[in-house]
């Protein structure tokens, strides 16, 4: 399969690999996917209390070309976004910017579902710890 | 050294340019049909094919007169198939095959399933092999046909032959057997190894693409199988369709230099395959070899690297041809039914990599693969999140997983 510059770009030269602490109240983390389905992504956030804004996002991801891209991508667009706004990025727009192919879809789609766990994952500790919000 | 670096010769191998010049004064000089049979066009043409005939026989020890040409392997194995199906269906309507076949065989199979056939589809040993008793016993009084293919296109294990054609010989059945990928690299001998009917292709052999051949014993016993094919009643009766004379006399030629080279190029690829493992081995952890070692065709590795997913790791090795057994390089989404048959869990099965040596590689090449594999696998492992877990020392089967 033929990739795109975009894909090839974001998987030679991956933005943000990394981890943060799971246990960071600031922190929410997505993990999605299964080693047997062949890709599993995780993907977090670190939000500012005072603004909501996520200050950093890092991910890493088991499985193809289009799934580091994905993941990577949704990194750099995570940044900068309050968690609302970082709520609306839908896969569509991840399958345009990096011109996935039809079969290459659904790494769009763990993508979205990664950011969607990620940022349930740090509401659900800011509701358990009202003081941080 | 040039890149790209071509390691996938499972799939086809390079056409040897010594091939290719015994082809060439067939397309334009000795251009007749070979079934033209009064004029020395027609005669110039059928000597080419007869020596053919006679150069691939003398590779797997049958007679001339067993060799039935054929567009490739895929029809050789429909062929072979349909052809005894059809042929001795009053005498009865079973086929017995291995999970692990190729397409061709399995999609044939099938196909007779639709028509009124019963076929068993045997399982794999996690060695690769097939249990000798189990076939044994798959046997009855309605079975005709067994179809067992010698070496595997993926895992390169070699079934026993041998013992497989000796039981069906004691229990009256015809044995087919697709040897693409065995005959020209190891011994192939049609006598020693009891096969009635063998499925063979050039292009596996550094001939060219697009001819094939059936070998058909013809006595001891006498095969015989219905033509699928209506026509002029070339080859027998059994393949009608004009020859395609320069691609036999390339096939024949492949045929003859993998007879002459077989000797000095089996201990070159098995030291060429064992030092791309060890190298391999010895400087990355969690990586499995698939299938048993001790029964595979010498150029012939496919291993699997964990916490890596096959086609990134294609993706990184961009200037290496070799293929992947994950689910993400095919348009399925499933990953190798030959790997999972033998027992491997989908997780392992998307992190393999096929590499097949072949006549034109060099030793040079193989260190340069080896360390851009290291590098690569290395890299995406930092990427990956089973990898830090794992580190973690985390139980990946006891994780509960948001499968999709």
């Amino acid at each position: 399969m033929a990739y795109s510059e975009k894909v090839v770009d974001h998987y030679t030269n991956p933005r943000n690999v990394g981890s943060m602490d799971k246990n960071d109240p600031h922190v929410g983390t997505g993990m999605v996917g299964a080693p047997e389905c062949g890709d599993v992504m995780k993907l977090q956030i670190k939000v500012d209390p005072i603004s909501g804004i996520i200050e950093d996002a890092k991910f890493k991801t088991f499985g193809c070309g289009s799934a580091i891209a994905s993941s990577s991508l949704a990194t750099e667009w995570l940044k900068g976004k309050t968690v609302d706004q970082a709520m609306e990025i839908k896969n569509t727009e991840i399958v345009n910017e990096l011109a996935l192919p039809p079969v290459k879809v659904h790494c769009s789609v763990l993508a979205e579902d990664a950011i969607k766990a990620a940022i349930t994952d740090y509401k659900k500790k800011a509701v358990s710890t009202p003081a941080l919000v | 050294m040039k890149l790209p670096i071509y390691l996938d010769n499972h799939a086809t191998t390079q056409c040897d340019p010594r091939v290719v010049e015994a082809m060439l004064p067939f397309f334009t000089e000795y251009f007749g049909n070979a079934a033209s049979r009064n004029h020395s066009f027609g005669w110039v043409a059928e000597e080419g094919v007869d020596l053919a005939r006679e150069q691939i026989a003398k590779l797997i020890g049958a007679n001339s007169k067993e060799i039935i040409f054929t567009s490739g392997a895929t029809e050789s194995n429909n062929l072979a198939i349909k052809g005894v199906a059809e042929m001795y269906a009053e005498r009865g309507n079973h086929i017995i095959t291995a999970a692990t076949e190729h397409k061709a065989v399995l999609d044939t199979c099938k196909h007779l399933e639709k028509q009124g056939c019963r076929v068993t589809y045997l399982p794999l040993q996690g060695s690769g092999l097939i249990d000798l008793d189990m076939l044994r016993d798959a046997i009855t009084d309605k079975t005709i046909l067994v179809s067992i293919m010698y070496a595997n296109n993926e895992i390169g294990v070699i079934q026993n032959v041998t013992e497989i054609g000796k039981i069906c010989k004691e229990k009256n059945v015809l044995f087919h057997t697709d040897g693409v990928q065995a005959a020209g690299k190891i011994p192939v001998n049609v006598i020693k190894d009891n096969i009635d009917i063998m499925s063979l292709t050039a292009h596996k052999m550094y001939g060219p693409k697009g001819v094939g051949a059936l070998y058909v014993r013809r006595r001891n016993p006498r095969v015989q199988i219905s033509a699928q094919m209506d026509g002029g009643g070339h080859e027998r009766g059994m393949r009608s369709g004009t020859l395609n004379v320069p691609g036999i006399v390339g096939f024949g030629k492949a045929a003859e230099l993998c007879h002459q080279l077989m000797d000095t190029e089996m201990p070159k690829h098995r030291a060429m395959r064992d030092r791309l493992k060890a190298t391999l081995e010895g400087a990355l952890e969690e990586t499995y070899i698939n299938g048993t070692m001790e029964h595979r065709l010498p150029h012939n590795l496919n291993m699997s690297f964990a916490y890596v997913e096959g086609e990134s790791l294609l993706m990184g090795i961009n200037d290496v041809a070799v293929s992947s057994g994950s689910a993400c390089t095919s348009a399925t989404l499933e990953p190798s039914y030959v790997l999972k048959a033998l027992g491997l869990g989908d997780d392992l099965a998307h992190t393999s990599i096929r590499f097949g040596i072949g006549r034109f590689n060099t030793d040079e090449e193989i260190d340069y693969v080896a360390k851009k594999m290291i590098e690569v696998v290395t890299k995406l492992r930092e990427l990956s999140p089973l990898w830090e877990m794992f580190k973690e020392g985390i139980d990946l089967s006891k994780v509960e997983w948001t499968a999709h």
